[in-house]
């Protein structure tokens, strides 16, 4: 029971993780807690559900296509809402503001245009059956999150260290101004920073969506509250950090619900992020820089 | 015609200026000196010219072209190389990684490499370092960095903010020493310096810079002797 257990809130985590690489990734290079990113993820999970449901996609072609359709929107609403800021040196509290009341018109139009109650992706969407694996019960949907996941988690550390945009990702994350003066172009690299983190809080709304069988607007925003878990945890900007915190939130998540009382699962949570502050102020593994994947 | 114009150029922390309408002129192959006391506006200066900071007003010409208000990476891309006050190094990068940010722009392999063996020829220090992180490098060898970076650009214009800041009398020459050398390679210089004598040594013009206006300028062996120059700068 307990292996099965650890598989499911392994699977949990995965989603999580993805969710919070994004932020970390996001917050490391760009230097503001952007609080529009779990918009991104509830859009990621409508955009699935309609290619699926009214478009008849397949889930492996919709998962894709709402990642980077999420991502777009990320490009556009930092250009909206950020870029001018960031280009005049704004403080961090404008901009968090800024972010603030940009998610809050967000999610009100898009519950005023999509109505506030649960969708369920279309039946027959992924294999339902749940079968046996190891002497585990897994689901198709549950083996498409760990593939999908590894896969993403692979292209971003490929792209981080194994490309010479991934380069210039890093070195405008350390010094926004010297990399500046060696020629990058310190706005695009922040419009594609904000793509791929707009991509796997995509894919990680799609993820979890398909987990739960469960997308409604505001899933983005309980999603949130565990993305500053994660990545307080792991270190703001600390990509191994919140592939690691992102599972474990997962695995005590799934623990405390099997074992406790599913109603206390958020609690524990944070309260673990607590004691983590209290305990390590910089975060369990790190430092706010982008140096490890 | 010269090479970099600066006109009436003023520039702004808020409401107080720092640089107070500095006219300034560097032409092709020269090497010019910028001294002045701590707080006299020369990193802003330098900060405005590559792009970091906007004007408040006047103007900034570069080879003929008006650059006033261009972002930092537009004016790399021209062909001029900052080195910034206090090295700003990728201390989470190797060094290899540093030397290959610099060349940024150049999108040829083979070119990055063979600018990556003349940096290496230059600096034979950063040899051994290469995969070591940059930030546990010694000051000195951080500045060589700083230079070796820059250099990954091949710039025909550099702007050297206070380069041998720090560092020990052995570094301090070995960087004069470079200064010579990029000079006899042809490359234009702008450089802030503390350690007037030594560049004023190696330049052809000086200008010294008080309070945000420029208050002495001529040929930097004339400066070199003028009385005010020698009490306040030269420790005379
Ligand atoms: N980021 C900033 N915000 C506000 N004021 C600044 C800022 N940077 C510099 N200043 C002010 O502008 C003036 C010029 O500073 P600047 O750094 O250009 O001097 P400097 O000549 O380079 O001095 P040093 O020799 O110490 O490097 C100083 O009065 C300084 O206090
Ligand atoms: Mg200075």
């Amino acid at each position: 029971m307990l292996a099965q257990q650890l598989v499911n809130g392994v699977l949990l985590g995965a989603g999580y993780a993805l969710f919070a690489l994004g932020f970390t990734l996001m917050f490391g290079v760009l230097r503001v807690i952007n609080l529009t990113y779990g918009f991104y993820f509830s859009a990621g999970a409508f955009v699935a559900l309609f290619l699926t449901r009214d478009f008849g996609f397949s889930i492996w072609t919709a998962l894709p296509l709402a990642a980077m359709a999420a991502g777009a929107m990320a490009v556009v609403l930092d250009w909206l809402l950020l870029a001018r800021l960031r280009r005049r040196g704004a403080p961090e509290l404008a901009s968090l503001m800024v972010t603030l009341g940009g998610v809050l018109a967000l999610y009100a139009a898009s519950t005023a245009i999509l109505g506030p109650d649960i969708r369920r992706l279309p039946p027959g969407l992924i294999a339902g059956a749940p079968f046996e694996l190891f002497g585990l019960r897994v689901t198709m949907a549950q083996l498409l999150i760990l593939l999908a996941s590894l896969v993403l988690v692979g292209a971003l550390v490929w792209l981080l260290h194994g490309t010479r945009l991934g380069l210039a990702i890093r070195a405008m994350a350390e010094k926004p101004d010297a990399a500046g003066l060696m020629g990058i172009d310190t706005g695009r690299i922040a419009a594609l920073v904000s793509f791929v983190s707009g991509c796997l809080a995509g894919a990680g709304g799609v993820l979890i969506g398909l987990n739960f069988n469960a997308i409604h607007p505001y899933m983005g925003e309980t999603m949130m509250l565990r993305g500053f878990v994660v990545v307080i945890v792991g270190g703001l900007g600390d990509i191994r950090g919140a592939l690691i915190a992102g599972l474990a939130l997962g695995v005590v998540e799934v623990l405390t619900a099997g074992y406790v009382d599913s109603g206390l699962k958020e609690a524990v949570a944070f309260a673990i992020l607590v004691a983590v502050l209290w305990t390590r102020p910089s975060g369990l593994f790190g430092r706010p820089e982008m140096r490890r994947a | 015609m010269s090479l970099l114009a600066v006109e009436r150029l003023v520039v702004a922390y808020g409401r107080t200026a720092a640089v107070k309408g500095i006219d300034l002129t560097v032409a092709e192959g020269q090497v010019v000196c910028l001294i002045g006391a701590n707080g006299a506006g020369k990193t802003t200066l330098m900060r405005a010219l590559s792009g970091l900071l906007r004007p408040q007003s006047g103007r900034i010409l570069f080879g003929g072209t008006d650059i006033t208000g261009f972002s930092a990476h537009r004016i790399a891309a021209l062909g001029m190389r900052h080195v910034p006050e206090g090295r700003q190094i990728f201390a989470g990068l190797t060094v290899a990684e540093n030397l290959s940010v610099g060349a940024w722009l150049e999108q040829v392999p083979a070119e990055r490499a063979r600018r990556q063996e003349q940096v290496l020829a230059r600096f034979p220090r950063l040899r051994e370092r290469l995969s070591q992180l940059a930030g546990s490098m010694s000051g000195g060898e951080q500045q060589m960095l700083a230079l070796g970076r820059a250099l990954m650009g091949a710039p025909r214009r550099l702007l050297l903010d206070e380069p041998s800041m720090g560092l020990a009398p052995l570094f301090v020459e070995e960087i004069f020493a470079i200064i010579a050398d990029l000079r006899r390679e042809g490359r234009t210089i702008l450089l802030v310096e503390q350690n007037a004598s030594a560049a004023l040594e190696v330049a052809d013009v000086a200008y010294v810079l008080e309070t945000g206006r420029i208050v002495l300028q001529g040929k930097a062996a004339e400066v070199a002797h003028d009385p005010a120059v020698v009490a306040a700068y030269l420790g005379g």
